[in-house]
């Protein structure tokens, strides 16, 4: 009945609208982060100042909370690319990212270790491009190694990735023989601080990049409409001529090539690799970003956008928490957990059904009040006007006396 | 053989054959387990040859046995529980500060409310993420994952440190050994060492034992792998799935709880570095134990040897002389796949025979 109404209207309501825009993806994430926004504010009016200073290697560069936020936000947004697409395709979540980042770091190391400091810039140039593309395969191979035991083997994604993170960071450890490794040569750091002359962080150009890449891939292919469809339901789009596995193997395999360029840049930040505390927690971090961009986790349609802002939303929630000197650094997760179960159970579908259920409700109510009312009323005219009949009618019965 | 059995026709002998390929996962586990064990004792000798090493593995791995159970418990009915390793961190240290404190005299308690605060910990852990997870129905893996996250926090908020612990009757507790008649070694000087195992062994058995009669012959464990098996007929049986999950969380929660205390009781200490990765090894041991993940099926026993198998192959490795951490993890993550692999196998089989 409330559709009928609603239907006969012409113009939208402002409640609609508004309703509309609630009812939107984008929201929870963008409520988030203005949340986060107003309370740094006004706790810290200075949070958001951005000033160009020189930097320990004397470059003029942009420092401040926020350029640390968006900068170190870089790896945790391009992992969640990947994320969302493993997440619609095969219903499940990689929870091995953060070792296979690991096993990317030590591929990178490994290579360029061998190469002295004072080679020419070209020469530099070539061994950055084979070492960056070795660790783009081994990383898509042990994407392989994941998808293909979700997608032929038919293992729960978060089962065949345990795998891996079990092993992962071992293997790491395996490739470098586990040396403490770091680089002395100041171009390798290049890739996750600053380029000399250019005052933005390079993840931030890399972040970047890999947006464009993955927008272009979805406008001009067909993956996200075959992810989706394998999402919701996989035998019926292998009825439909798409091929699940093949699918769900090709998530696993960008999600790979994902967690290279992360890996890349998280060994390049420090110039050196720790096996067993680099990118920690981060494969939790990425999942969260999904699903606080509001994406089922069970597979299907997913909004890239919404993860990527829910990506960058995790990060400023933990640049906000950091900033509290006197919370330790390892006690911030539990803070964390509340502030995501909140977000989760506000963002969850049940949560939205039941206030529409609650509204819907109210409204039928009111509605059938309504209906009450009317029908009172149009008895009492009713009774008004048999009264007024007889009463002439009366009155006529006297006049023929 | 199930085809043959299938040819035959007749509902029971299909059932029969169902009911061999679930067996199936249990006599591989077993027998993986005996012929490791074996063939450590025949070519690696060293420590294998004593019963001690033995009920050593017993002693390690007493916490992970009652994780696992707990693990176990949940992945029938179809979910997952990633908080288990990091509450057992939390229940240490919070075990730790409070009997540090009766030491100092600071608070009045003993060993038993020690206990008492272990078991509040993991129960609540349960409840908060059963309500979640069964009734608001979020995926169990993110509120775990928050669950995990929180007790991370809570630990290093409770307290960031080591503590060790020097309480008297505790310390008592924990060095308590219990004798096993007949099974000790004589050592090089010509003396008799009994052998024996901690007291946490004892209580890991018991809730082995405890939780083997509740999945098989009470209606609430039948009632989980109904739930575990298919959610709506389950429903249309007139089983109330939501109270089943919450409560397999709860007692998973529970065994939590335990299974840190049991930990505590190990290592006699709080750290935050405590029972790292402890959740990867439950689930690992349960499926290796023959706990399918889609749910419906599992074993206590199965997962007590998948625990054993888990701990000896680690053993196996170290006195190998590949001490360098990472061969372990790698050995466990290859065993996991192989495992995997087979169960996925078996699965497929089924389906084919179901058709």
């Amino acid at each position: 009945m409330t559709t009928n109404v609603s239907a006969l209207k012409s113009q939208p309501s402002a409640k609609e609208v508004l309703g509309k825009i609630v009812r939107n993806q984008l929201f929870i994430p963008l409520v988030a982060l203005f949340l986060l926004i107003a309370f740094n504010l006004i706790t810290d009016p200075g949070f958001f100042k951005v000033s160009l200073e020189p930097n320990s290697a004397g470059n003029l560069v942009l420092s401040g909370n926020l350029i640390t936020m968006i900068d170190y936000a870089s790896e945790l947004v391009i992992l969640a690319i990947g994320m969302t697409l493993v997440t619609s395709a095969s219903g499940g979540q990689d929870i091995s990212v953060g070792a296979t980042i690991a096993i990317a770091g030590s591929t990178v190391l490994r290579i360029v270790k061998t190469q002295s400091p004072d080679i020419s810039g070209a020469k530099f140039a070539g061994i950055i491009i084979v070492s960056f593309l070795l660790c783009v395969v081994v990383s898509a191979l042990f994407g392989a190694f994941n998808g293909a035991l979700v997608a032929f083997f038919k293992i729960q994604p978060m089962v065949a990735t345990l795998i891996l993170f079990t092993a992962g960071r071992s293997i790491a450890a395996w490739i470098n023989n586990n040396d403490n490794i770091s680089i002395n040569d100041k171009r390798f750091g290049y890739f996750g601080n600053f380029i000399p002359g250019i005052a933005i962080p390079t993840p931030v150009f890399i972040t970047v990049i890999c947006l464009i890449v993955i927008a272009i891939v979805l406008k001009v292919t067909n993956l996200r409409l075959y992810s989706q469809a394998v999402g919701i339901n996989a035998s019926s789009s292998r009825l439909n001529g798409i091929n699940p596995k093949v699918i769900k193997l090709l998530t696993f395999i960008i999600l790979g090539v994902c967690v290279a360029v992360c890996g890349f840049i998280k060994v390049s930040r420090t110039s050196s690799i720790t096996y067993s505390v680099i990118a920690n927690n981060i494969e939790m971090d990425a999942i969260l970003a999904v699903a606080l961009g509001g994406n089922n986790l069970g597979g299907g349609k997913f909004n890239l956008t919404a993860s990527v802002l829910g990506a960058y939303v995790i990060q400023f929630l933990t640049t906000t928490l950091y900033k509290f000197k006197e919370i330790d650094s390892s006690s911030i997760s539990a803070y964390k957990a509340v502030v995501v179960i909140i977000l989760i159970i506000i963002s969850a579908p049940i949560v939205r059904r039941k206030i529409d259920d609650m509204k819907n409700r109210r409204e039928a109510a009111k509605a059938e009040a309504e209906a009450l009312k009317a029908e009172a009323e149009a008895l009492k005219a009713a009774a008004a006007e048999a009264e007024s009949i007889e009463a002439a009618s009366a009155e006529a019965g006297k006049e023929t006396i | 053989m199930s085809v043959n059995t299938n040819a035959l026709g007749g509902s029971r002998l299909r059932r029969r054959a169902s009911l061999t390929d679930t067996n199936l996962l249990l006599i591989i586990t077993i027998v993986v387990f005996i012929v490791m064990y074996m063939s450590a004792v025949i070519f690696l000798q060293k420590g294998f040859t004593k019963p001690q090493m033995f009920f050593n593995i017993l002693n390690e791995n007493a916490s992970l046995l009652v994780l696992s159970c707990g693990m176990t418990l949940v992945m029938i009915t179809g979910g997952i529980d990633i908080s288990v390793g990091q509450v057992t961190c939390l229940v240490c240290m919070a075990c730790a500060v409070h009997l540090q404190k009766v030491n100092d005299g600071v608070a009045t308690g003993n060993v038993f409310t020690s206990l008492l605060i272990a078991l509040a910990i993991g129960l609540a852990f349960g409840i908060v993420q059963g309500a979640l997870v069964a009734y608001m129905e979020f995926q169990p893996f993110i509120v775990t994952l928050a669950g995990l996250f929180f007790a991370k926090g809570m630990t290093t908020i409770v307290c960031s440190d080591r503590v060790p612990v020097t309480y008297e009757p505790f310390v008592k507790l924990a060095r308590t050994e219990v004798t096993i008649p007949f099974l000790g070694s004589v050592n090089k000087k010509g003396i008799y060492i009994p052998a024996y195992v901690e007291v946490g062994v004892i209580v890991a058995l018991a809730v082995v034992v405890l939780l083997f009669c509740l999945l098989r012959w009470t209606k609430l464990g039948r009632n989980f792998y109904a739930v575990g098996g298919n959610n709506q007929s389950a429903n249309m049986l007139g089983i109330n799935v939501k109270l089943t999950k919450f409560l397999a969380h709860v007692l998973c929660g529970l065994c939590a709880g335990l299974g840190g205390y049991l930990f505590f009781l190990h290592a006699c200490s709080g750290s935050p570095l405590h029972a790292q990765g402890a959740e990867m090894n439950a689930i690992a041991s349960s499926i290796i134990g023959g706990t399918l993940l889609s749910g419906g099926v599992g074993n206590i026993v199965g997962t007590l040897f998948g625990v054993l198998s888990l701990s000896t192959i680690k053993n196996i490795v170290t006195s190998l002389g590949l001490e360098d951490a990472w061969w372990t993890n790698i050995t466990v993550g290859v065993m996991l796949c192989i495992f995997l692999l087979v169960q996925s196998v078996i699965l497929a089989r089924k389906n084919k025979n179901k058709k």
